[in-house]
């Protein structure tokens, strides 16, 4: 019987010290406690963005403005695979997993670059994949824990990769699936769905980390006669769409997850009269019940397939003197959103474009809600134009802050707009239900006299006013880090560079050309007191479908090599000698 | 692998069709039982079936050549088993986009899946499996409105723009008493290409 590396450690497992087929010996897994993702330690990386708050930054600073220019690369290790590499790499004391579109999982020796374990998915044929990715794996215990894009829920054993269980979330072949890693707090393994293309009816669920019995499931389309119903006219809620499929953010303190959600379907606003609660908001729920708490709607009715669904930032700011327990969103719709969050409410602070936006006329100055220019509306039967376009000024690349420094990071994309036609459609399960015609050049076009799309925008949150703003040729789709050595670490653009930026100012200090894009979000840890810096590379899903359309718009035929692969880079040795 | 079965004594899974796609030990056994039991609304496409439109102005009615205008936007069909009259809907996987091309233009190798005029193509992309219903009308294009891929009508849905692997599969049509058969089934692979 051939003796696999994965049998091998399927064997060795239970002795706690789990020894791969090269000789080098791992430590004993150290279990994913409540107390650690509550106060999660610098040296490693434990969830999608490092810690509850959603802030994508981490102390350490050995590698910082000064020397991050001799920054190299340590080792890599290919996927295997194409399409959009998303993912973190989740980092537990020298054990490292990423996962991968098609949903394996790689479980890897951070030390040596080793390959411990592989889970591979065999996906059904019939499967729709409009999203071809995974956005990475949660720990908790001795677990890990990952959401499927044929909408399963899946446990494995963090030391084997074995399926300790997997549970269906929903039916694929009805639309639902996922991409975003699970969120965890209270022993359960949150997920929300994806689907809005294809007449879903969102939702985040809630499953028991040990047993993978559902705790609760939360629509975010409500059912006649519960609240916000009356949003929905006759059975539109029952394929609404409102999909969730970026990660959440929690404050243990109020107990509240907070969710980004996605518009409704189908696309065209004519077709679901009414605000539609609770597309393209931020919910709040319990974590113990599922029971949302309270909401804000960024925007009302969308007609032009402005997701909201980045999870806002838990950042307490400045107003007038004040301290605000706040939390951030630089929204799809191109404006950057400041709310408060209390137990009961989420109130409007402020909101501003940070890209060239010409839907809204107006902000509620008190409640926040946006009024239009129905002329940039879509509709069934009438096209428009508007700006930004479909993907917005920000789509799911997170933002990342700088507590130290008050500054906010976001990986924007300016100068993009879209023309957009509704046509009727019937709802058919698991069919796209979109019900958008088709337009010239794929309904994508660049503002006349442009110089430049993609941006790395850095925001004073305290000020609410711009600090910097580097920017690109081309479309930026990279998720960001920040780091207390004053760097910010992306990628993001179609010349496969990752790049670390001074956070004082948007310099460009060190860029490395990869194999592929950079889409993946970047994390760092240290291993024996020595920090590193891993990415997934790995071009493909809506940055590869947007340069189609760049290429279309500017008569050009820009080539971005897919393939995913691992990098990890670090100082060079004698670098403080 | 590292894919096993569930532990019985953990697993709150109920084991259903998908649930056991999903499990790589549990494919390999399943499979071959599933394509025993496969009802005919689920078998793909076979010879002597007829097509019926799917959609547009004459949905439900059977394909023939008359009802459909040269280089014109493809419509989505099913195949009708012509004994029982069971439309073969159970699957994604069966439909298929009909047009009417000039066989003429045809790449030749392709021209005898051809039936007076009107080809069958999967609707199914190769690359994640998407529905190919965009039509680019300047360029005789079928299109995939997820990823941008295109195939072209006229060279056997051969890949000319995108992130698509492999050609849409056919499916091949004789003609018979003025109507479209389906003459046997499809040429390749219907579905997206899992990697790995």
């Amino acid at each position: 019987m051939k003796m696999t590396v994965r049998r091998l450690l399927g064997v060795l497992a239970f002795s706690g010290v789990a020894t791969v087929a090269f000789g080098q010996t791992l430590p004993p897994y150290n279990p994913v406690t409540e107390e650690r993702l509550l106060n999660p330690e610098d040296s490693n990386w434990l969830m999608y963005r490092g810690s509850y708050d959603s802030h994508g930054f981490s102390e350490l600073n050995e590698i910082d403005s000064s020397n991050v220019g001799d920054l190299e690369n340590v080792w890599s290790f290919s996927t295997g695979l194409r399409e959009g590499h998303q993912a973190p790499p989740i980092v537990n004391d020298g054990y490292m997993y990423i996962s991968t579109p098609q949903n394996h999982v790689l479980a890897i020796d951070a030390r040596s670059g080793d390959l411990i374990w592989r889970y591979v998915r065999y996906l059904p044929d019939d499967l729709f994949q409009f999203h071809p990715t995974n956005r990475g794996v949660a720990l908790y215990g001795d677990k890990v824990y990952l959401a499927t894009v044929d909408a399963f829920l899946i446990c494995l054993d963090a030391l084997t990769g074995e399926v300790e269980w997997e549970i269906p979330v929903e039916e694929y072949y009805n639309g639902y699936y996922m991409t975003l890693a699970p969120l965890v707090a209270e022993g359960k393994i949150m997920v929300g769905v994806s689907g809005g293309e294809l007449g879903i009816r969102g939702f985040v669920a809630a499953y028991d980390a040990e047993t993978g019995e559902e705790a609760w499931k939360t629509f975010t389309v409500p059912a006649p006669g519960e609240p916000g119903s009356e949003s929905w006219p006759g059975d539109t809620w029952k394929t609404g769409g409102v999909p969730v499929w970026i990660t959440g953010s929690f404050d243990p303190e109020l107990n509240l997850t907070y969710w980004g959600t996605g518009n409704g379907g189908p696309w065209m606003g004519d077709t679901r009269p009414g605000d539609n609660l609770y597309s393209t908001s931020v919910i709040a729920l319990d974590v113990s019940t599922g029971e949302i708490k309270n909401h804000h709607q960024y925007h009302w009715n969308d007609s032009w397939d402005w997701d909201e669904v980045s999870a806002p930032l838990l950042i307490d700011f400045e107003r007038d003197g004040e301290t605000i327990n706040g939390m951030v969103h630089a929204g799809r719709n191109g404006y950057l959103w400041f709310l408060e969050r209390e137990a009961d409410s989420i109130n409007f602070v402020d909101a501003n474009p940070y890209v060239y936006q010409d839907v809204f006329t107006s902000i509620d100055p008190v409640t926040g809600r946006p009024e239009y220019d129905m002329s940039k509306k879509p509709g069934t039967g009438y096209e428009a134009d508007f700006c930004p376009s479909l993907w917005g000024g920000k789509d799911w690349p997170p933002a990342a802050f700088n507590p130290k420094t008050r500054l906010l990071f976001i990986p924007a994309n300016d100068n993009v707009c879209s023309t957009m036609v509704g046509e009727e459609v019937q709802y058919s399960p698991g069919r796209a239900y979109m019900g958008r015609g088709q337009s010239e050049n794929g309904g994508f076009f660049v503002r006349p006299g442009a110089d430049h799309i993609g941006e790395l925008q850095a925001w004073n949150v305290d000020t609410g006013e711009r600090a910097w703003t580097t920017t690109f040729e081309n479309h930026n789709w990279g998720p960001v880090l920040a780091t207390a050595g004053d760097l910010v670490f992306m990628g993001g653009t179609n010349d496969r560079y990752f790049r670390a930026f001074d956070a004082s100012t948007g310099k460009i200090l060190w860029e490395q050309r990869l194999n592929s894009g950079v889409i993946g979000v970047p994390v760092t840890y240290t291993l024996d007191g020595k920090q590193y810096v891993a990415v997934l590379a790995g071009w493909g899903v809506d940055a590869q479908r947007e340069q189609n359309l760049i290429n279309m718009a500017k008569g050009e035929s820009h080539y971005v090599p897919q393939g995913g692969t691992l990098w990890v880079f670090a100082l060079p040795e004698n670098n403080n000698e | 692998m590292s894919v096993k079965g569930p532990k019985k004594d953990q697993s709150p899974v109920k084991v259903t069709r998908r649930t056991a796609l999903g499990l790589g030990v549990v494919t390999t056994m399943a499979l071959p039982m599933a394509a025993v039991a496969q009802p005919p609304a689920r078998q793909k496409p076979q010879a002597g079936d007829f097509l019926v439109f799917e959609e547009g102005s004459n949905q439900g009615e059977v394909v023939r050549p008359e009802l459909l205008l040269l280089d014109q936007r493809p419509v989505s069909a099913l195949a009708r088993d012509p004994a029982t009259g069971t439309l073969r809907s159970g699957s994604r996987l069966n439909r298929v986009m009909v047009t009417r091309i000039d066989t003429e233009k045809l790449t030749p190798r392709y021209q005898r899946y051809v039936a007076n005029g009107v080809i069958a193509y999967s609707i199914v992309c190769t690359h994640t499996g998407c529905d190919v219903t965009n039509w680019d009308s300047n360029e005789l294009l079928m299109a995939c409105p997820c990823h941008e891929s295109q195939f072209d009508v006229y060279a056997g849905g051969n890949v000319v723009g995108g992130p698509a692997p492999r050609p849409l599969a056919i499916l091949p049509l004789r003609f018979s008493n003025g109507e479209v058969i389906v003459a046997a089934g499809f040429t390749g692979r219907v579905g997206f290409t899992q990697q790995f």
